[in-house]
């Protein structure tokens, strides 16, 4: 069942298209990871999402309501953490989280007290004391502290620490136990990585990949680190290894995750030394995207 | 060891002066420009010397005094006199002002900001930043001194001589130059730039009211206040320099006291401890118009206080109106195109006019904080949660209502109360309210207005203010400028029925609110289908 949904959502600013055709399904009980770098629109249609913007085309669906028309219903049964927490200089966090709370039309749960003791956030201060990732220690207190079914959270562990960042995924795999459903915007692969079920990657307005991580794998190349007792004799011609580089006796290079095998396979009888890997990261999605020179339409390649 | 820690103040001079390369010369001008004019402005309005003894005697009253401060010379009220006493000491507390609005921008809020840090990581001394801050606040508070001295000079008013325009350029000189030195002070102990400048405006607020209530009541207690000072110099009249001298003096000790302060003390640390806040919101927040209300109360207070004196300091000239009126061309051209009533009467319907367009503002600021919040990415904190955009704007907009109300009735209790105290038979306290009340709905079209562009033209909000100035123009100096009817007809504030000369007209206000109503509607309903700015 869709808890959120768009369809072929766009949103133009005067002649800037910053959506175009964004399809996005959310499942009760998923936590879906909505990536993609700087400026590529993961706050826009966050913001369409949340009737804070007027699509100029298209649907945007959550709890099977228009997001824009029935934004309060919405939002009674939604919680969202903007990327950029900005709060009243004047009032203290503990204040900011209660009239958060109730402003959402629930009340404060025992839930506040413990979440302020797990985030390590003293709720006496003013909120223009705070550093960046105190406001957004407020903004994740309060949402939650909320009994939502929806949480929407746009890069909630940008300026946290990362003990704090591990207190958040704590979190989120908590509210994923109680069966919510999750939004979780972020240009921090790993992290999507934990915590995701599935992904969507946005860039320059536009969906390029969806599905889940199992699925986006092959999209992706494992960074590998050689040393070998033995010469390899011309690597780089061996299928599905890119960017061979040599450093000092080491061999750097790029492996398709499908091939990764038959790689290993090939390089263990040098005698390998050493052997260092590094994870795909969301860049090495991008920069295959770039390479292979189109928009891409998702889990073909 | 003092040269160490001010190592590269000479650059860091430089570079504030070059941040502030507009703000001061803005400050500047528009002190010394004001100051210039006033001047200018007495020798046409009040010719000859009877003209300044009426205005003299007018100015003998309790509110006044503690308005502009004790006046000397009033027997011989020259212009000099008159300067000094109507304008050196509104002047002095906005020179006071710069002063503090400029140290607190280059010392806490540097500090808060952060950017001190980067500044202290370079080799520059621990004591640079205040050094230079300090030198330059007091270097643009010197040369206003120059500026205002020789400017009043060579003016060539008579009575206003080259001793007297340097004493009231040192005096206003002086008075920033201790401001700033206690900001400088209090921007050591406070931790925060908010803090800074609560304090350092609450010593203003403290140092006015000291003195206001000194002048009234007991001389000696305006010694202990550094605007007691400013007005003790009794400037083109006496000429006393040992008030400058002696806020001088005061300014040095509490400079020294801030550099030493400075020099001990960790980098973002504070002397005060800062209070813990509450944990928990109380009910009166949690509510669109809870917060809004708690966001705009110290200006609120500050506005309601501001309109009370306001009405009071008009309602307290009352009393010499008809002598004031007789000698001057320019109030009766003020006052033309109304006929009918008393003198008097005339007078207030007036003067409501003018208090009902001051009231408006708070009203509109009242409104457009939703604006503001909105560009500051706030209101995305409340539509994000299950408050509807007619409840936000509505919350706006009543508090918006209420202020214009609250600041109307004010106003006209503050005229009507220090009318009745220095007029025997004048008009009742009732006449007086209804007077302002009659405004009402004009003041609702303002705010049906500002309502409108928010909603539907938020980038454009501006427009109500220049049209608020226009209609000061019309309705202010229509009289003087003689304009057609219709220049007038183009603002709500001309149609109003002038009560108490003219019969209170219903059809023309209940018009005026279903205009205002038609204009809120038509903001409500765009509100809610514009885009929000993130």
């Amino acid at each position: 069942m869709s808890v959120l949904r768009t369809k072929k959502l766009t949103k133009k600013f005067g002649d800037f298209k910053a959506l175009d055709g964004v399809n996005i399904e959310v499942n009760k009980g998923e936590v879906y990871g909505f990536i993609g770098p700087n400026g590529a629109g993961k706050s826009t249609t966050i913001r369409v999402l949340l009737g804070m913007l007027k699509a100029t085309e298209g649907e945007a669906e959550i709890f099977g309501m228009d997001a824009w028309k029935d934004a309060v219903e919405i939002h009674k049964r939604l919680a969202y953490v903007p990327g950029d927490v900005n709060l009243w200089p004047n009032l203290t966090g503990g204040e900011v989280i209660d009239l958060f709370v109730k402003l959402r039309g629930g009340n404060p749960s025992n839930r506040r007290d413990q979440l302020i003791e797990k985030f390590d956030l003293d709720p006496s201060k003013k909120c223009g004391t705070y550093s960046k990732g105190n406001r957004q220690k407020v903004a994740l207190i309060a949402a939650l502290a909320s009994e939502a079914d929806l949480y929407i959270l746009d890069e909630p562990t940008s300026g946290l620490d990362p003990l704090m960042e591990r207190v958040f995924q704590e979190s989120v795999a908590e509210l994923k136990k109680e069966g919510k459903s999750i939004l979780l915007s972020s240009h921090i692969l790993s992290e999507v990585e934990k915590l995701c079920d599935r992904i969507g990657i946005i860039r320059q307005g536009q969906m390029i990949e969806t599905g889940s991580l199992k699925e986006m794998r092959h999209l992706t190349r494992t960074h590998l680190l050689i040393e070998t007792k033995q010469p390899i004799p011309s690597l780089e011609d061996f299928p599905g290894v890119h960017d061979v580089k040599e450093k000092d006796r080491a061999l750097s290079f790029q492996v398709d995750t499908e091939q990764l095998d038959e790689v290993i396979k090939h390089i263990s009888s040098y005698e390998v030394v050493k052997l260092e890997s590094a994870p795909p990261t969301l860049e090495d999605l991008f920069m295959r995207h770039y390479e292979s020179g189109g928009t891409g339409d998702g889990g073909e390649a | 060891m003092f040269k160490q820690m001010s190592s590269k103040t000479g650059v860091l001079s430089r570079f504030l002066l070059r941040q502030d390369r507009f703000r001061i010369p803005i400050w500047l001008l528009s002190l010394s420009g004001i100051t210039l004019l006033t001047a200018q402005a007495f020798t046409g309005l009040y010719a000859t010397e009877e003209n300044r003894q009426t205005i003299a005697q007018t100015m003998v009253n309790p509110a006044m005094t503690a308005m502009v401060g004790k006046g000397y010379g009033l027997d011989d009220y020259t212009f000099g006199a008159m300067l000094a006493h109507q304008m050196l000491l509104f002047t002095a507390v906005t020179v006071a002002i710069m002063s503090i609005l400029l140290v607190a921008r280059h010392t806490r809020a540097e500090e808060e900001d952060g950017r001190l840090e980067l500044i202290r990581s370079l080799p520059a001394g621990r004591l640079a930043s205040l050094n230079a801050t300090l030198i330059v606040v007091i270097g643009v508070n010197i040369l206003l001194a120059l500026l205002t001295a020789a400017g009043l000079y060579a003016l060539g008013i008579e009575s206003i001589d080259l001793a007297g325009s340097f004493l009231y350029g040192a005096a206003l000189g002086a008075t920033g130059i201790i401001f700033s030195a206690i900001t400088a002070f209090f921007s050591q102990l406070s931790e925060s730039s908010r803090g800074t400048i609560g304090l350092s405006f609450a010593a203003l607020g403290a140092a006015y009211f000291i003195r206001a209530i000194g002048d009234v009541s007991n001389e000696t207690l305006s010694w202990l206040s550094p605007l007691g000072w400013v007005t003790g110099t009794e400037v083109y009249v006496n000429d006393y320099w040992w008030p400058v001298l002696l806020t001088l003096g005061v300014s040095l000790i509490l400079i020294l006291v801030s550099l030493y302060i400075n020099s001990i003390r960790d980098l973002d640390a504070g002397f005060l401890p800062s209070r813990p806040g509450k944990t928990r919101a109380s009910a009166a927040l949690q509510s669109p118009i809870g917060l809004a209300l708690r966001m705009q109360r110290t200006g609120i207070i500050a506005w309601a206080v501001g309109v009370l004196l306001i009405g009071a300091s008009y309602g307290s000239i009352f009393g010499d109106l008809d002598t004031f009126f007789e000698d001057m061309e320019i109030m009766k051209d003020l006052l033309s195109g109304l006929e009918g009533g008393s003198l008097t009467e005339q007078f207030i319907a007036k003067l409501m006019s003018i208090i009902a367009m001051i009231c408006t503002i708070p009203a509109l600021m009242a409104v457009f904080k939703l604006r503001g919040e909105e560009k500051k990415g706030r209101t995305e904190h409340l539509l994000g949660r299950a408050v509807s955009r007619n409840r936000l704007l509505a919350s706006y907009m009543l508090i918006s209502l209420i202020v214009g109300f609250v600041m109307l009735s004010l106003a006209a209790l503050g005229l009507g109360s220090a009318a009745m105290a220095v007029l025997e038979d004048g008009p009742s306290l009732a006449t007086i309210y209804g007077a302002a009340m009659v405004y009402m709905p004009a003041l609702g079209i303002f705010i049906g207005l500002a309502v409108l562009l928010t909603g539907l033209l938020p980038k454009f909000t501006g427009i109500t203010w220049l049209y608020l100035g226009y209609s000061f123009f019309v309705v202010y100096l229509g009289g003087v400028f003689q304009f057609d009817e219709w220049v007038g007809n183009l603002t709500p504030f001309g149609h109003v029925p002038e009560v108490p000369i003219e019969d209170v007209n219903s059809l023309v206000l209940i018009v005026l609110t279903i205009i205002a109503a038609v204009l809120m509607i038509g903001g409500f309903i765009s509100y809610r289908r514009r885009d929000i700015q993130g």
